[in-house]
């Protein structure tokens, strides 16, 4: 860690997520949360509180939340379907590749409190196999917002994007990574710090962890580029075979398995466009017990991780 | 509720008579304007019987053309449809995407070719289109596809979708205030799959009025019946434990079609338990299990379609 470091404001996004759902429902009749039973999981009393009516909670029933998310975008609506990530896209994964994705309706899927936040409760509450279910189906946009600011962004482009997506939105807290006049972009890696000689390549709650490793680099002599991939459909080609030609090493770093997630998709990239040295970091398997913040070094999803495994790449 | 929606019907302009892209010339075919509560019985009857011959015969000359098909299942199924597109539902194919109208979702998505044999006579699409059925990039694809042929809702296939989905209509045309109602068709087969359990219980729960489910009973699945393989009886008991009003009827009587789906002072989601049989209208396919998706040779088309008639 850097010396000078203080320890920065850090936010559950699921608050970010709310209130900008809350907004854009005083603005726009048409949207309506889905729920699974989960409107205090979700963080949703307040929207209840204020849209009775468009809060539609099925029960614990994920199959037909999502069948009910279709029907309700045919009959004109804007869901917003709010439930525990693994139970959102391991339950209903079929409704969402068949009723979502394939009949193009314009649904948001937001998976909430993704990776590894649910910490102790174990491999069951986990979704950390998310990233690859959901990257397998076509026409399927994923977004991973690394903290507030970013979060609102998504959640306002997501009720105007006319494109079924699905977004992880965190519970593990996390500090503000996004520069006030970086507004997010579909398919836009934000670059949050040059660097020649290696570039970490992080998404959702990993970002402030990829700048912490940056700064363990740094002092080390070694110069890290970051890249915020908050887009993991469609991806930043540009930003990758970019980042493979000037700095020649990738990490890539996120909380979800490493067989399909965002460094499968990187590396599927650099490999056919311009192959260089990577590691891909993430959860490795099913975790053992313990907090969220005990898995992350578990599995080296730390700066002292991060920072180590980059320096592999120079050996 | 019939006067309401009548009354709706002529606020919205809707229902326009398409009868001149109708080939069947001889039967006063007009539809797409919803119930009609005026038309004398036998008059339907005729109407729709006409309608249905015109049905099974593009069925098995497009499953002949294909060599690929459901052709029991479309058979079983091919009343309730003529029924629902003929003299109930309310639709525009002009402007498929009217946010006024009835919606239909077929979940038995397999029975694609007796969808689009319907939407052709109900002048969804052309039915020039229907010989091109499961033909390379043909929109006519062995399921259902809604953003490649105008008249889908959803795509079905995967068996338990659809009842979800409409149940996810009936509450957005609730949170609307508007009144258009939703018809979803079940295979029997497929309610063993669970998702529709959980859409009947929350249709139930929230006591969705403006919601049909009609359940082509014809007590087969793929591979035998259905109550050798995991029995559904006492289906009609289980719809009512979770909170449908519940009919059983004769899948291919039009009257007792056309009463069940219209009846009146509605307070619970309708589920319509149609008996029908397998390959109806063919003596040699009728309630036979290996016609599920067995190919008729050209000769047993011929021999069926001189049964259908027409």
């Amino acid at each position: 860690m850097s010396s000078t470091s203080v320890v920065p404001e850090t936010f559950d996004c699921r608050q970010a997520f709310v209130a900008e759902l809350s907004a854009l429902a005083r603005e726009d009749p048409r949207i309506v949360a889905v729920c699974n039973d989960s409107v205090g999981s979700s963080n949703l009393v307040g929207f209840a509180a204020e849209f009775p009516d468009r809060m539609v909670n099925v029960g614990i029933a994920e199959q037909n939340m999502v069948g009910v998310a279709a029907g309700l975008a045919n009959g004109g609506y804007i869901p917003f379907v709010c439930a525990a990530a693994p139970f959102l896209t391991g339950r209903a994964t079929e409704q969402i590749k068949s009723d979502i994705a394939y009949n193009g309706y314009h649904v948001v899927l937001c998976g909430m409190s993704p990776g590894v936040a649910y910490g102790e409760l174990g491999p069951t509450h986990h979704s950390i196999e998310d990233l690859s279910w959901m990257r397998a189906i076509s026409d399927l946009l994923i977004v991973v917002p690394a903290d507030p600011q970013q979060t609102r962004d998504v959640v306002r482009w997501a009720a105007q994007s006319d494109k079924p997506s699905y977004l992880r939105i965190g519970r593990v807290k996390v500090p503000a990574v996004t520069p006030v006049d970086a507004p997010f972009e579909l398919g836009k890696a934000l670059q949050l710090r040059d660097g020649g000689d290696v570039t970490l390549v992080a998404t959702g709650v990993m970002v402030s962890r990829a700048l912490e490793a940056a700064d363990v680099l740094a002092a080390g002599g070694i110069s890290a580029r970051v890249l915020n991939m908050t887009t993991i459909v469609p991806l930043d080609e540009a930003a990758i075979v970019r980042a493979a030609v000037e700095t020649k090493r990738i990490v890539t770093i996120e909380e979800a398995r490493t067989t399909g997630g965002l460094g499968a998709a990187v590396a599927a990239v650099v490999v056919q466009a311009q192959p260089v040295p990577m590691r891909i970091l993430g959860v490795a398997g099913f975790a053992p017990t313990g907090k969220a913040e005990f898995l992350y070094e578990y599995f080296g999803l730390t700066a002292d991780g991060i920072a180590g495994a980059a320096r592999e790449l120079f050996a | 509720m019939i006067d309401r929606r009548a009354s709706a019907l002529k606020k919205t302009k809707r229902g326009t008579d398409v009868t001149e892209n109708i080939s069947v010339a001889e039967t006063a075919v007009s539809h797409g304007i919803g119930l009609r509560p005026d038309e004398d019985a036998a008059a339907r009857r005729l109407r729709l019987a006409a309608a249905a011959r015109h049905i099974r015969r593009s069925i098995l000359t497009t499953i002949g053309t294909a060599k690929l098909g459901h052709v029991g299942g479309d058979l079983s199924v091919t009343d309730i449809l003529t029924t629902l597109f003929f003299a109930v539902l309310r639709y525009d194919p002009r402007d498929p995407a009217n946010p006024a109208r009835d919606r239909f979702i077929l979940s038995k998505g397999h029975c694609s070719v007796a969808l689009y044999s319907t939407l052709a006579l109900a002048g969804f699409i052309s039915e020039s289109l229907l010989p091109t059925f499961a033909e390379p990039l043909s929109p006519l694809n062995g399921h259902p596809n809604r953003r490649k042929v105008p008249g889908v809702e959803s795509n079905t296939g995967p068996l338990g979708h659809g009842l979800p989905v409409g149940v996810g209509c009936a509450i957005a045309a609730r949170l609307a205030g508007a009144d258009w109602c939703t018809y979803v068709v079940l295979g029997d087969g497929e309610l063993q799959e669970g998702s529709n359990w959980e859409a009947a219980m929350a249709a139930g729960h929230r006591k969705l009025s403006n919601l049909t489910a009609i359940v082509d009973r014809n007590r087969l699945q793929q591979g035998a019946a259905t109550e050798d393989t995991n029995a559904l009886e006492p289906l009609a008991d289980k719809w009512r434990s979770f909170g449908w009003d519940t009919v059983e009827i004769d899948g291919h009587d039009y009257d007792a079609l056309y009463t069940a789906i219209a009846a009146g002072g509605r307070e619970r989601p309708r589920c319509i338990i149609a008996n029908t049989h397998k390959g109806h209208g063919v003596s040699f396919m009728t309630d036979g299990v290996q016609w599920h998706h067995k190919v008729p040779s050209p000769a047993q088309i011929e021999a069926a379609l001189v049964e259908i008639g027409g």
